[in-house]
C-alpha cells in the first residue's frame, strides 16, 4: 500500500508541476482610444471612432491585424478574436464603425466617401504606433479581417488603399444589390437561341428586347458604366451584366428588413436575445436609425415597392466590392458561409474572380455556417485567418511553420465521431477554385409533366425555405430546417433513384419553360429525396428566385435557372427533386393572382462536381499503433525483468539480540567476526558458492565408512561421529567462516534461551544424556544431519545428493510486518524415515511446508529436494505428494472428478497415478461420485491425502493429516504412513497430536518461533526426557520441555 | 532422476482439463443460460408489447427498428447488451479463473503438482478468453438466430438514416461488429483477470473490474476531460455501430482496438509479473 501511496503523491505532484510550468498565453491588454478621422465626399466631417488597440504582448514591433465587425455589432464582439490574434504576436486594432457602438457617425453602408476613408485613417494611425511593424514610412505591415459587414469593409479598404498586405473577408458580399434583388433565371424568349449558362445568374439576354422593367434598368444601367470605367475594365462586365439581372431580381424582403431594421444585429443571438437599453426615439431616428437619410430614403422607397430602383441599384453598388475588387492587390482569403441565404457563395465566387482577375491571390473556403446560423467551425475560421496572416503578414519565415491554406476549402460533413458521438467535420481541399460550375458536369435526367401553380392572392400563405436568421436554429445542422411547399403552388419534377452517390458542389443549372402572361416571380429549389417516409431534404435551405418575363404573344418563355451553389452529397437510391413554387417567404412576391404552366424546357439537370476536391489524409493518429506497441514492449519488459530475486525484507527486522546478527551475517560481510548467532546463512553462503566441488572430492575420501539407513544409532556415537564431521569439514574445506561460525553456533545453542540453559543443568549429573543433548545439538550444527550417519556429508555429493529427499538449510522468512516466521531453520530427513514436525501455532511448520511446495519464496536459505533447490513450479516437485493446510478441491465437481483432473493437471499418464490405492485410502465408497461440496470434513481430508498419494511420491508431506478422522481411521492412517515410508519413501507429518507422531514418526524435528529446536530419532528424545520426569517416556514432557513451557 | 516419471512442465495442466474443470460450475452454466435465454426473452418482449405502427424519424432507433428483422434484432440485443452484461460476463469468467481456486484452496495444490506459475495464467488465461469470447459471441448469434425465426430473414434497416441494406451484404459487417465486441472487451478481460491473480475472492476480481469499468464510464461523461476521455478504456465501446453503417468505418474501431490490445497488454503482463513472485498463502 506505500508504494501505491507513493505512486499517487508522485503523480499528483507531477500534475501540480506541470499545471503551474505550463506555458500559458501570453496577457494581452487593450488599450481603449477614441480616433477622429475626417470623411464625407469632401472630407469635412469629423466622427469619432471608438477603438481599442491591442499590442502584440511580448513588445517589439509586428505586423497589424485591423479586426473589423459586423452589421449591428460593435468593437467589443470583435474582442474575444483580437485578444486570440495578439497572442499570436500581432497587433490588433478593433473599431466601431462609423454609426456603431459608441463610435458617432452614420451608417454609410461601407461607402469610400465614409467608412472606407475612415479605415485609411486607421491605418494612418497605425503607421505611427511604435508597436507595428512598416513597410515603409507611413506604411505599416497590416492585414484586415471580419465578417458580413466587416469583410465588405475589408474588400473596399483593401481596393481602395494599397497598403494593406493581407485580407480574410468572411461571409460578405460582392454585389449588395444582387444580395438584395436576385434573379437566378437567365431568360430568352421562345424560339431564341441567345441563351448562356453564365453562372453569375446574368447574362445578357434580358437585352433590348423591351421588357417593362427594361426601361427602368436603362439610365442606372448608364450611370453604372460610368461609375464602372473609373473603376477599372474589366470591372465592366459583371457590372452591366448583373445591372439587368438586378432591376429584375426579386426583393429578398425579411432580409433586407432585418438589414436595414433599427436597431438590429445580424447576429442570430442577438437577434432573438436582449437588445441593447436605448434611450427614447426622435421621429427621424425612429424612421432611419442611424442610416444616412439618403440610404434611409431610398430602403424605404424599395421596401415598399419590392422593386429596384436605379437609385438604389447606385447606392448599393457603390457599398459593393465586386466594382472595386480588380484593384485588391493584397492577398485575399474569402470566407463564405454555406448556409447562408443573405450572401450567398455566389458572391464569394463573383468576389474571387474579381480579384483574380488582376492577378491577386485567392483562396475560397465555403464552411459550414452563414448568416442562417450555425458556427461550429469558429476554431477552425481563426485558424485559417491566422494562417493566412502568418503567411502573409509575416512573411516568409514563419510562412513554413504556418499551415498552408489551400486554394478552395470545403467543409463536409464527416459523420459522427465514433466515440464523442459528435459531428465531425471534414475540410476536403482543391489546389485550384474551380468556380461554381465545377470541374466535371454530371447530367441528371429529370421528368415530369407540365405542371399548373397559382400564385395566391396576396402571396399568401407562402412557401417556406429558410426562415432569415434563424433557420439554422429552427432546423438544426445539416440541412436547411423545415422546407415548406404549399400544394398547388408548386410544380415538381423528379429524377430516377441515383446509381451513385453523387457529389454536387457548385450551382446546377437546369432549363425550364414557364407559360402564362406577363411577368412570373418564381421560386426554385432543389431537394434530396431519400424516400417516402422521410422529408425530402433542402440543401442548406436555399431557393433560387427567378423573374421570367412571358413576351406579349409568346405565351411561353424559357430561362436557364441557376439554382443555389451548394456542397452537397446525394446517396445512392436517392432521387433529387427540382420544384418551381410561385411564393417564398422571405420573398417579397406579387399580390396578383396568377396561373402559370411550367414544364421543362429541357430534362437535362447539369450538376456540377469537383473531382479535385480531395479530403486532406487526415490518416490514422499516431498513437493508434504506437500505443500498443509500445506496450507490447512495457509489456514484454515487465515479464522480462520480473524475474530478478524477490525483495527481501529481512532488512526491516529490528536488530534483537539473536536475529539482528543474523541479517548482518546475510549480507556476508561479516562472517568471522561475529560471534553471536545463527550460522544458518554463513551455511547457505558456503553451499552455493564454488565450494560444492571441494565438497564432493573430501567427502568421497570418507564414503566407505558411511553407515546408511534411518536407524537411530548410540547417543555416543553420533556425538563423536558429529563432531568429527565439524571438524573435518571445517579443515577439509578450509573455511574458516564455516569453522568459526560452527563454533559459535555451540555457543548460542547452548545459550540461547535461558530456559534451555535450565535444561542442561538439570541434566546434567547424567553424563550420556548430556552428552546425547549436546550429540543433537551438534548433529545440527554439522549440517542438518542428526541421525547418526556419521559420514552422510557423503550424502552432499552430487551423485548421492538426489538421494536425500529433503534437505532444509538456513531458511529465512519474515512475515510482512518483519517477524520471522521461520528463522534460520536447518534440517535433513533420510530416505525411509517419517518425520514429525512438531511445534506449538505459530512455530513456522505451515510457512515451512508451504516453503517446500514452492508456494512462498524463502527470504534466505534453501530448501533441495532430491538434491534439487525447491522454486515456485520446479520440476523436482513432481516428486512431492502434498497435503498442507486443509484440503482443496472444486466443490461442484464430484471427488472422483476432482482426484482425476487433478491427476490430468499433472500432464503425467494415467497409469502412474495408482487411483486404486490412493482411492482405497481415501475409502469414501459410494460418495466418490457425489459433489465434494456435500463431503463431511473428515472426508474431504481422506480424499485430500488421497490426493496427495497419488502416483506415490517420493515424498509424502502431510499437514495435521489425522484432523477430523475418527480414531480407527487414525490408526489406519498410522498404519498407512508407516508402510508407505517402509518401501523406501519419506513422510513428513505435521502434527499437534504428540501421541500420534510418537506412534508414528520415526524421527521429529521439533520448531519454536520458527527456530529448530530439536531434532532426532523419537526414540533419542523420548530417551532423553525419562529421567527427567521420573515417568514414562511421553514426546509430550519432551515437547513441552523443549520449548520451554513445562509444567 | 530430479522428476517424476512422465512429468514435463508443458504438459501440465491441459486446457481440456481446465475447460472441464470451468465448465460444470454453476456460475459458467448460469451465464450462458443466460446469455442464451436473454434473446428469447426480448423476443417474446417485443410480441407482447404494444407494435410500433408509425413511421418517421422517430422510427429510427436501434431499438424501435428491433423487430425489422433478424439483423437488426441481434444489433439490438447486441447494443442493449455490450455496455453491461457482456463485460460483466467477460468479468466473472477471467476474474473468477485464478481467485476461485484460491478460494477453493486449489491453487496450492496446482501449484505443487507442479504446474509452472506462468503456465497455470498462461492456460487459465486462454480457457478463460475462450469462455469470454464463446458468451460474446454466443449472445447475438442466438439473437439473430431469435429474431430471424420472430421476425424474419429481412433486409437490415440502418439505424440512424433508415437505410435499407442488404441482409447478406450485413452479414460480414455483423462478423465485424462481434469481433471487435470481442477486442473491446479485452480491457475487462485483462483487469478482472489481474485482480483475479491479487485477491483470493472470485466476487471480489469480478466486482473490481465491473466497479473499475462503471468508473471508467463515468468519467467518459465528463466532457471537460476532452481528448483524455479518448484514451479511457470504455470511450470506443460503441465504435461497433459504425460497422452498420451504409459506409463502413474503421477509424473508430482502430482507435478503439488500439486502446484494448495496450491496457490489454499491460496488466495482463503485470498480471504475470505479480504472480511469479507472489507468495501463495491462500
Amino acid at each position: 500500500m506505500k508504494r501505491v501511496a507513493a505512486l499517487v503523491v508522485a503523480l499528483a505532484l507531477i500534475g501540480v508541476t506541470t499545471w503551474l510550468v505550463w506555458p500559458s498565453a501570453p496577457e494581452v491588454r487593450g488599450q481603449d482610444q477614441q480616433i477622429t478621422v475626417v470623411d464625407g465626399p469632401a472630407d469635412d466631417q469629423r466622427v469619432e471612432l471608438d477603438t481599442t488597440f491591442f499590442p502584440p504582448p511580448d513588445g517589439g514591433k509586428a505586423p497589424a491585424v485591423l479586426l473589423a465587425h459586423g452589421f449591428g455589432g460593435s468593437k467589443q464582439s470583435m474582442r474575444d478574436q483580437a485578444v486570440r490574434l495578439a497572442q499570436q504576436g500581432y497587433a490588433v486594432l478593433t473599431w466601431s464603425a462609423r454609426g456603431f457602438g459608441r463610435s458617432t457617425g452614420q451608417i454609410a453602408l461601407n461607402s469610400p466617401d465614409y467608412e472606407v476613408k475612415d479605415v485609411k485613417q486607421l491605418i494612418d494611425w497605425l503607421a505611427k504606433r511604435p508597436e507595428v511593424q512598416l513597410d515603409a514610412s507611413g506604411d505599416p505591415r497590416v492585414g484586415i479581417a471580419g465578417g458580413s459587414y466587416g469583410g465588405a469593409i475589408a474588400l473596399m479598404t483593401a481596393a481602395h488603399d494599397q497598403r494593406v498586405d493581407a485580407i480574410v473577408p468572411q461571409i460578405t458580399w460582392s454585389d449588395l444589390a444582387d444580395a438584395l434583388f436576385p434573379n437566378a433565371a437567365t431568360t430568352a424568349t421562345t424560339g431564341s437561341t441567345g441563351t448562356t449558362t453564365g453562372t453569375t445568374g446574368a447574362t445578357s439576354a434580358t437585352g433590348a428586347t423591351g421588357q417593362p422593367t427594361g426601361s427602368a434598368a436603362d439610365p442606372s444601367s448608364g450611370g453604372q458604366e460610368a461609375d464602372a470605367a473609373t473603376g477599372g475594365a474589366t470591372g465592366t462586365a459583371p457590372s452591366t451584366a448583373g445591372q439587368a439581372a438586378v432591376a429584375s431580381g426579386v426583393f429578398k424582403r425579411m432580409w433586407a428588413g432585418i438589414f436595414f431594421g433599427q436597431g438590429v444585429s445580424l447576429d442570430t443571438m442577438s437577434l432573438l436575445g436582449r437588445r441593447e437599453a436605448a434611450g427614447p426615439l426622435t421621429a427621424e431616428q425612429a424612421r432611419c436609425g442611424r442610416f444616412l437619410p439618403a440610404i434611409c430614403d431610398i430602403y424605404q422607397q424599395v421596401a415598399k415597392d419590392g422593386r429596384a430602383t436605379p437609385e438604389a441599384i447606385a447606392l448599393l453598388r457603390e457599398s459593393s466590392p465586386v466594382t472595386v475588387a480588380n484593384r485588391i492587390k493584397a492577398p485575399t482569403l474569402l470566407i463564405q458561409g454555406q448556409r447562408d441565404s443573405l450572401f450567398p457563395l455566389s458572391h464569394a465566387d463573383a468576389n474571387a474572380r474579381a480579384i483574380a482577375s488582376a492577378g491577386t491571390t485567392v483562396s475560397l473556403a465555403w464552411f459550414d455556417g452563414g448568416h442562417d446560423g450555425g458556427n461550429g467551425e469558429a476554431d477552425w475560421l481563426f485558424d485559417q485567418s491566422a494562417a493566412w496572416f502568418a503567411r502573409y503578414l509575416k512573411g516568409e519565415g514563419s510562412a513554413e511553420a504556418a499551415p498552408p491554406v489551400s486554394a478552395f476549402t470545403v467543409t463536409r460533413d464527416g459523420g459522427r465521431d465514433p466515440g464523442t458521438r459528435q459531428r465531425v467535420r471534414l475540410h476536403p481541399e482543391a489546389g485550384s477554385y474551380p468556380g461554381l460550375a465545377g470541374t466535371d458536369v454530371t447530367s441528371v435526367e429529370l421528368s415530369g409533366p407540365e405542371q399548373n401553380i397559382v400564385n395566391p392572392p396576396g402571396g399568401a400563405p407562402a412557401s417556406i425555405s429558410t426562415v432569415p436568421g434563424i433557420g439554422g436554429l429552427l432546423g438544426g445542422q445539416g440541412n436547411g430546417g423545415v422546407a415548406i411547399d404549399m400544394p398547388g403552388q408548386s410544380a415538381t419534377f423528379e429524377s430516377r433513384p441515383l446509381t451513385a452517390p453523387l457529389q454536387l458542389t457548385g450551382s446546377p443549372t437546369v432549363k425550364v419553360k414557364v407559360s402564362g402572361k406577363g411577368e412570373a416571380t418564381l421560386f426554385a429549389k432543389l431537394y434530396d429525396v431519400a424516400d417516402d417516409a422521410q422529408l425530402p431534404t433542402l440543401p442548406a435551405g436555399l431557393v433560387a428566385p427567378i423573374r421570367v418575363t412571358i413576351p406579349e404573344g409568346a405565351g411561353s418563355a424559357e430561362a436557364t435557372v441557376t439554382l443555389p451553389a451548394v456542397d452537397h452529397r446525394f446517396a445512392v437510391g436517392h432521387r433529387l427533386r427540382l420544384v418551381v413554387t410561385t411564393t417564398d417567404m422571405g420573398f417579397a412576391t406579387p399580390a396578383e393572382p396568377a396561373t402559370y404552366q411550367v414544364s421543362l424546357a429541357s430534362p437535362t439537370l447539369a450538376v456540377p462536381t469537383v473531382s479535385t476536391l480531395a479530403a486532406a489524409p487526415t490518416g490514422v493518429a499516431w498513437w493508434v499503433w504506437a500505443m500498443p506497441l509500445a506496450a507490447v514492449v512495457i509489456a514484454a519488459a515487465l515479464l522480462a525483468t520480473g524475474r530478478t530475486a524477490p525483495r527481501s525484507r529481512l532488512r526491516t527486522i529490528p536488530a534483537t539480540a539473536g536475529t539482528g546478527v543474523s541479517s548482518a551475517e546475510k549480507t556476508g560481510a561479516d562472517l568471522t567476526t561475529s560471534v553471536n548467532g545463527s550460522t544458518v546463512t554463513a551455511d547457505a553462503h558456503a553451499d552455493t558458492g564454488a565450494e560444492p566441488e571441494a565438497r564432493a572430492e573430501t567427502s568421497a575420501g570418507t564414503e566407505p565408512g558411511a553407515v546408511a539407513g534411518a536407524a537411530a544409532g548410540a547417543g555416543a556415537d553420533e556425538g563423536a561421529a558429529s563432531d568429527d564431521r565439524t571438524d573435518g569439514i571445517t579443515a577439509r574445506n578450509g573455511h574458516a567462516g564455516r569453522a568459526a561460525a560452527a563454533e559459535e553456533q555451540v555457543t548460542t545453542a547452548e545459550g540461547r534461551v535461558t530456559t534451555a540453559e535450565g535444561r542442561v543443568t538439570t541434566a546434567e549429573g547424567r553424563a550420556t544424556t548430556a552428552e546425547d543433548r549436546v550429540a543433537v545439538v551438534a548433529g545440527r550444527v554439522g549440517g542438518g544431519s542428526p541421525s547418526g550417519e556419521s559420514d552422510s556429508g557423503g550424502g552432499r555429493r552430487e551423485g548421492d545428493g538426489s538421494e536425500v529427499p529433503l534437505e532444509i538449510s538456513g531458511l529465512t522468512k519474515a512475515y510482512r510486518n518483519g517477524e520471522l516466521a521461520v528463522d534460520g531453520l536447518s534440517f535433513r530427513v533420510e530416505r525411509g524415515q517419517v518425520l514429525g514436525l512438531l511445534g506449538p501455532n505459530g512455530a513456522g511448520k505451515t510457512t515451512t511446508m508451504r516453503m517446500m511446495m514452492g508456494l512462498i519464496h524463502p527470504d534466505a536459505g534453501e530448501i533441495r529436494i532430491f538434491g534439487e533447490r525447491v522454486t515456485p513450479g520446479a520440476p523436482v516437485l513432481s516428486r512431492l505428494g502434498s497435503f498442507v493446510e486443509g484440503p482443496g478441491f472444486l466443490p461442484h465437481l464430484s471427488g472422483r472428478d476432482n482426484i482425476e483432473l487433478y491427476w490430468a493437471a499433472t500432464g503425467r499418464p494415467r497409469a502412474d497415478a495408482h487411483f486404486d490405492e490412493a482411492l482405497e485410502i481415501a475409502n469414501l465408497g459410494k460418495a466418490l461420485e457425489r459433489a465434494v461440496r456435500t463431503y463431511s470434513q473428515g472426508m474431504r481430508q481422506r480424499l485430500a491425502i488421497a490426493q496427495a498419494m497419488l502416483g506415490l511420491p517420493d515424498l509424502l508431506v502431510l499437514d495435521e493429516p489425522t484432523n477430523g478422522l475418527d480414531p480407527p481411521q487414525i490408526r489406519e492412517m498410522r498404519e498407512v504412513l508407516k508402510r508407505y515410508a517402509r518401501d523406501g519413501r519419506t513422510v513428513i507429518v505435521s502434527s499437534h497430536m504428540l501421541a500420534e507422531v510418537e506412534q508414528a514418526c520415526s524421527h521429529v524435528v521439533v520448531m519454536q518461533r520458527g527456530r529448530l529446536i530439536s531434532t532426532g530419532p523419537v526414540s533419542l528424545l523420548l530417551g532423553s526426557a525419562t529421567v527427567a520426569n521420573g515417568h514414562g517416556p511421553r514426546l509430550e514432557d519432551v515437547f513441552l520441555d523443549l520449548i520451554g513451557d513445562k509444567t | 532422476m530430479t522428476t517424476a516419471t512422465g512429468y514435463a512442465p508443458n504438459r501440465t495442466l491441459p486446457l481440456r482439463v481446465e475447460i472441464v474443470r470451468q465448465f460444470k460450475r454453476r456460475r459458467t452454466l448460469g451465464m450462458f443460460a443466460l446469455l442464451l435465454a436473454l434473446p428469447w426473452v426480448l423476443v417474446i418482449a417485443f410480441q407482447i408489447g404494444p407494435q410500433p405502427s408509425g413511421q418517421g424519424q422517430a422510427a429510427l432507433r436501434v431499438s424501435d427498428l428491433a423487430t425489422q428483422s433478424g439483423l437488426n434484432f441481434a444489433t439490438f440485443a447486441l447494443s442493449v447488451s455490450a455496455s453491461f452484461l457482456l463485460v460483466v460476463a467477460v468479468a466473472l469468467f477471467c476474474g473468477d479463473t485464478v481467485a476461485s481456486e484460491a478460494n477453493w484452496s486449489s491453487l496450492r495444490y496446482l501449484l505443487a503438482a507442479p504446474v509452472p506459475r506462468d503456465r497455470l495464467l498462461r492456460q487459465k488465461l486462454i480457457v478463460a478468453l475462450g469462455y469470454s469470447a464463446t458468451a460474446v459471441i454466443c449472445l447475438p448469434v442466438m439473437a439473430l438466430v431469435a429474431g430471424t425465426l420472430a421476425f424474419g430473414w429481412k433486409d437490415i434497416q440502418v439505424p440512424g438514416t433508415g437505410e435499407v441494406l442488404p441482409a447478406l451484404d450485413m452479414l460480414p459487417r455483423f462478423g465485424i461488429v462481434i469481433a471487435y465486441a470481442l477486442v473491446s472487451q479485452l480491457v475487462v478481460a485483462a483487469l478482472a483477470f489481474l485482480i483475479s491473480t491479487m485477491t483470493d475472492s472470485p466476487l471480489g476480481a469480478v466486482g473490481g473490474a465491473v466497479g473499475l469499468w462503471i468508473v471508467s464510464t463515468i468519467l467518459q461523461a465528463v466532457e471537460a476531460l476532452g481528448v483524455v476521455r479518448e484514451f479511457l478504456p470504455t470511450f470506443w465501446n460503441n465504435a461497433w455501430t459504425d460497422a452498420l453503417a451504409p459506409e463502413l468505418d474503421w477509424s473508430g474501431m482502430i482507435k478503439g482496438a488500439s486502446v484494448s490490445i495496450t491496457y490489454a497488454a499491460i496488466l495482463v503482463a503485470v498480471a504475470f509479473r505479480r504472480f511469479r513472485h507472489k507468495d501463495v498463502t491462500s
